[in-house]
């Protein structure tokens, strides 16, 4: 039989269209290969193997009458991030607090998908409330990195990204904040894309930080994430942040040809902090643009050393106000122990929530309390506008700015909640892309000597959602998808070694 | 004991008359089972957002230009954090920086004269859900119904120095609101709240008093007598030496008293801050002038024009438009039978009198004008005498009756037949020779009392024009 789970969601999606295989040997190859390697990578929470055969038969009928003609990824597997409302089924948050809570409403992604004929296949692992950049703040413990299971996956959205990368989805949706789909898909050496503020309806996505959260997709080509995106982006009356744009037609872009296209490098991205091969790594996709005929420079920006501490104040502000209403009065976790509602609130908040998110909540709560209003909050929102001003004049010489999705390569598990702030320091590149509500892609540009994989960042204009898929295929032409190696092996032998993975040591 | 001047602002709550929530499309309506009216969004669901209802920023608007406030023309919400089971969200969606009404102000008139209170600002927010009670389980349940339903706040700046100029205040707004249909105002179903911020100081100062801020009343009355309380109190703490403490208290009208609730000390901090989930309004010159040239007669003019138009008493007017209701039913009344003095005679005199008697407000009226309307024309046409037509307006006034079908039904219509009133009368001046005997030694009182027997025997149904002249007659003859 041919090997399904190694395809692409399109070339799945156009087999299934053919008939050459059904939505439920999709569903069944699937889930087989799940079973098979989520031991050892953890990616879900949540697996919804009975669900998925209902939606398969469903979806295949559908195809079978000659519906759904329009929709490419249509019988596809896909999977969803646990802070993604889905009706009927738990919503998590990799958090004690909503362990068991089941929304009774699909987040307005989940219903488009639906429509467009998806096959969710579960839901994934993240850090608790996707505030972490390792996955290890779950509640349910580490995922693991399919290209060194002894790596972090990145975070937070890097339940997505692995099962992605480790073949266990097709693709699946993540949510970024400050780098929570980018970030993670260069770790996992997989294209995650981060659009526009506004472009896909928040409706549904279990709020972090309201004004910086935007869902977006990760897939193993830019092709894939562009058709999913084409499916969840879209106004939407249900989210007032949401916009109305003319054309949502992504895959228009997908085109090799970067001829002219002006690339600009901030210096800054390129200096202190920054890993030497992935330094590298960067300067050599930057050649490869160069060579396909694209203006590449570097630049001076403005306002790159404020990202960091400016997203952190205005992150933790909105969480702080987000994750009020998780009191355990209504539904999630309430503590055994208490005697009045003052108890109530503060041991089912101490016991049910992790320690990252409760630092944030704490720095929020501080950063809005009177005295301190002026000297924090308002001075970060001072600083976005900032920010947002050095990128409006960068785009006015350039059509993309390219540079590293983060400084290093995947962290070894352990090693980043040590040291928080070091931690939040990583997320130097991706965070004043959330500030400014800016499109950005991260995709793979080659690997360390450790073999982990470097994640190149495009950041497009406002609404420039193709200029920064376009460059992406053209990059993709010159530089071939990479398969983790352990699962290459897996996969060339048999059930032997897939065995081993079960048990963690894959390599 | 010296001469003190009581100080006191108001921060009046209203819910607007929206069909839906401000946030969603839940119903409004009061009452309902406990938790019927809510949806993910307004019990705050993870994930759900809101999405502003136009018709409560057009209402608040409305309100505003009726207040003689600025618009704030590009206005924000801002949450509001704290921890409360009735809130389900943790923060209300409310308006700090940038409030959509600012600087206003309303004439009232009292018994000291006209003054302007001043409106510092109104700003939109929804309303929270409610706490119930259940003493048998011993347990607090939530009832979130009430959650997101529109609410103004009208704050006003601290102008009033009396209960009755309070009173007044409220009235007017109250009649304002009404008028321009934006709230029911009923205080019993907390559709309006005031809360009251009192000091008091010395005759002459300049620095205001420490406050306190007064909540829970559910009527005008019991605003006038928690004001009343409230200054009393101060006084004697200042007379013993004592200090008013900055406190919210919380007013106990069954036991005539309030109770501290929380001080300045344990005050919160409301962490506001804009509100991420929606986007700032825009009001444009257009929107505001659609909304300006929508704004309905308000009283002070219904009032002016009553007297002109319609040639009523000023006095008549003031009562008149002192409800809508009762405005609406005048001249939905005057429209069919175009006689407004009657129609305003029958408001004022029955119409106030069964009210009172009844112990109902204007507001419950529940007659439809058609039926006052046909009451007085079959008045004017003689079809029945004042008498009945009083006992028939009763009638119209409990139970909304046709007057025609009622008057037909109970043989009321009136007896103007010649011959027949002529033998009763003969009949009533030879049972009563006494009258007659007096009615010739010159005590012309007497005929009255023969036309009264007349009318008894008749069962009032007589035509009274008639009798008069007949008794006359037949007495003089």
């Amino acid at each position: 039989m041919k090997d399904i789970t190694t395809m692409t969601a399109l070339d799945l999606g156009r087999a299934i269209k053919q008939k050459e295989i059904s939505v439920a040997e999709a569903v069944k190859a699937q889930f087989d290969i799940m079973k098979l390697r989520d031991p050892s990578y953890q990616c879900y929470i949540t697996m919804m193997e009975e669900e998925a055969y209902t939606q398969a038969e469903e979806i295949q009928r559908r195809i079978d009458a000659g519906e759904l003609f329009n929709s490419t990824l249509a019988g596809v597997p896909m999977a969803v991030k646990d802070n993604i409302c889905t009706r009927g089924i738990k919503t998590t948050c990799a958090s004690k607090i909503l362990y068991n809570f089941v929304p009774t409403y699909d987040a307005t992604v989940i219903e488009k998908l639906k429509q467009a004929g998806a096959i969710i296949i579960g839901k994934t692992n993240m850090d608790e409330f996707a505030m972490g950049s390792t996955t290890e703040t779950s509640f349910l413990g580490a995922t693991k990195n399919p290209w060194n299971t002894e790596c972090v996956p990145g975070g937070s959205s890097g339940g997505s990204a692995a099962a992605v990368a480790a073949e266990e989805a097709f693709y699946a949706l993540g949510s970024d904040t400050g780098g929570s789909i980018r970030q993670p898909a260069g770790y996992c050496g997989v294209t995650g894309i981060k659009p526009t503020y506004g472009t896909v309806s928040r409706y549904g996505l279990i709020a972090y930080a309201s004004s910086l959260d935007q869902i977006g997709t990760i897939g193993r080509n830019i092709s894939d994430c562009t058709a999913a995106l084409e499916v969840i982006s879209g106004h939407d009356l249900k989210d007032s942040t949401s916009v109305n744009q003319l054309n949502y037609s992504y895959r228009e872009a997908l085109v090799d040809d970067v001829k002219q296209l002006r690339i600009g490098i901030p210096t800054d991205y390129l200096g202190k902090g920054l890993d030497e091969e992935v330094r590298e790594g960067i300067l050599n996709a930057a050649q490869i643009f160069r060579n396909k005929g694209a203006i590449v420079e570097e630049f001076e920006m403005h306002g790159v050393d404020f990202a960091v501490p400016s997203y952190y104040v205005i992150a933790c502000a909105e969480a702080s106000s987000n994750l009020s209403r998780f009191d355990g009065v209504k539904y999630g976790y309430r503590t055994e122990n208490y005697e009045g509602l003052q108890d109530v609130y503060k041991n089912s908040r101490s016991e049910g929530f992790g320690n990252e998110v409760k630092r944030r909540m704490m720095i929020g709560a501080f950063v809005l309390s009177s005295g301190y209003y002026d000297a924090f909050y308002n001075k970060a929102l001072k600083v976005r506008a900032i920010i947002n001003e050095g990128f409006q004049r960068a785009f006015e010489k350039y059509d993309i700015i390219l540079g590293p999705t983060a400084p290093v390569t995947a962290p070894g598990l352990g090693e980043s909640l040590s040291d928080p702030l070091k931690m939040y320091l990583s997320d130097i590149y991706t965070v004043s892309v959330n500030l400014a509500g800016l499109p950005a892609v991260s995709l793979p540009c080659g690997r360390d000597k450790k073999g982990l994989p470097i994640g190149l960042q495009l950041i497009g204009k406002h609404f420039g959602e193709k200029d920064i898929i376009r460059a992406a295929y053209s990059f993709e032409q010159a530089v071939k998808y990479e398969r983790p190696i352990s699962l290459t092996e897996t996969n060339k032998e048999t059930k032997h070694i897939s065995s081993d993975i079960t048990k963690g040591k894959g390599e | 004991m010296k001469a003190y001047e009581t100080v006191i602002g108001l921060e009046v709550h209203v819910e607007l008359a929206t069909k839906s929530k401000i946030f969603c499309s839940c119903t409004t309506l009061f009452g309902g089972d406990p938790n019927t009216h809510c949806c993910p969004v307004c019990t705050g669901m993870p994930g759900t957002l809101p999405v502003l209802n136009k018709q409560v920023v057009e209402y608040a608007i409305a309100a505003g230009l009726a207040l003689n406030c600025s618009i704030t023309r590009r206005c924000k919400f801002d949450r509001k954090n704290y921890f409360y089971p009735d809130l389900p969200k943790a923060y209300q969606i409310s308006q700090l920086y940038l409030p959509i009404c600012r600087d206003g102000g309303i004439e009232i008139e009292t018994s000291a004269g006209k003054k302007t209170v001043r409106i510092h600002e109104i700003h939109m927010e929804e309303d929270a859900g409610k706490l119930i009670h259940d003493p048998w389980e011993d347990c607090t349940l939530v009832d979130y119904n009430r959650c997101g339903v529109p609410l103004i706040e009208i704050v006003s700046e601290p102008d009033m120095r009396s209960a009755e100029e309070v009173v007044a205040y409220l009235e007017k707004l109250r009649l304002i609101l009404q008028y321009l249909g934006v709230s029911d105002c009923k205080m019993q179903e907390g559709s309006l709240r005031a809360d009251i911020n009192l000091s008091v100081r010395e005759v002459g100062a300049i620095e205001l008093g420490t406050r306190t801020e007064m909540k829970n009343m559910n009527s005008f009355k019991a605003i006038a007598r928690a004001i009343e309380g409230e200054r009393k109190r101060q006084i004697e703490l200042l007379e013993y030496g004592k200090c008013v403490v900055q406190e919210t208290r919380r007013w106990d009208d069954n036991k005539d008293t309030s109770f501290a609730m929380r001080s300045k000390e344990d005050a919160q901090d409301y962490r506001y801050f804009p509100e991420p989930d929606l986007l700032p309004i825009e009001i444009s010159d257009e929107w505001l002038e659609t909304i300006r040239s929508r704004q309905p007669e308000l009283r002070d003019d219904k009032m002016l024009r009553y007297e002109k138009e319609f040639d009523i008493p000023s006095y008549d007017a003031s009562i008149i438009t002192g409800s809508k209701h009762l405005a609406d039913l005048f001249e939905e009344t005057v429209a069919i039978c175009k006689k407004p003095k009657e129609v305003s005679n029958w408001l004022m005199v029955e119409t106030m009198r069964l009210l009172k008697e009844q112990e109902m407000e204007a507001e419950d009226i529940n007659f439809s004008p058609d039926h006052l309307a046909k009451l007085i024309e079959m008045v004017d046409q003689n079809k029945i005498n004042r008498t009945v037509a009083k006992e028939v307006f009763e009638k119209i006034f409990k139970e909304n009756i046709d007057p025609e079908e009622y008057v037909d039904k109970h043989g009321l219509g009136m007896v103007s037949d010649d011959g027949l009133l002529r033998s009763t009368i003969e009949k009533v001046i030879a049972d009563n020779p006494q009258s007659v005997t007096d009615y010739k030694g010159g005590k012309s009182k007497a005929m009255g009392f023969l036309v009264g027997q007349t009318m008894k025997e008749m069962k009032g149904k007589a035509d009274p024009g008639m009798v008069n002249q007949i008794v006359k007659e037949l007495l003089d003859k």
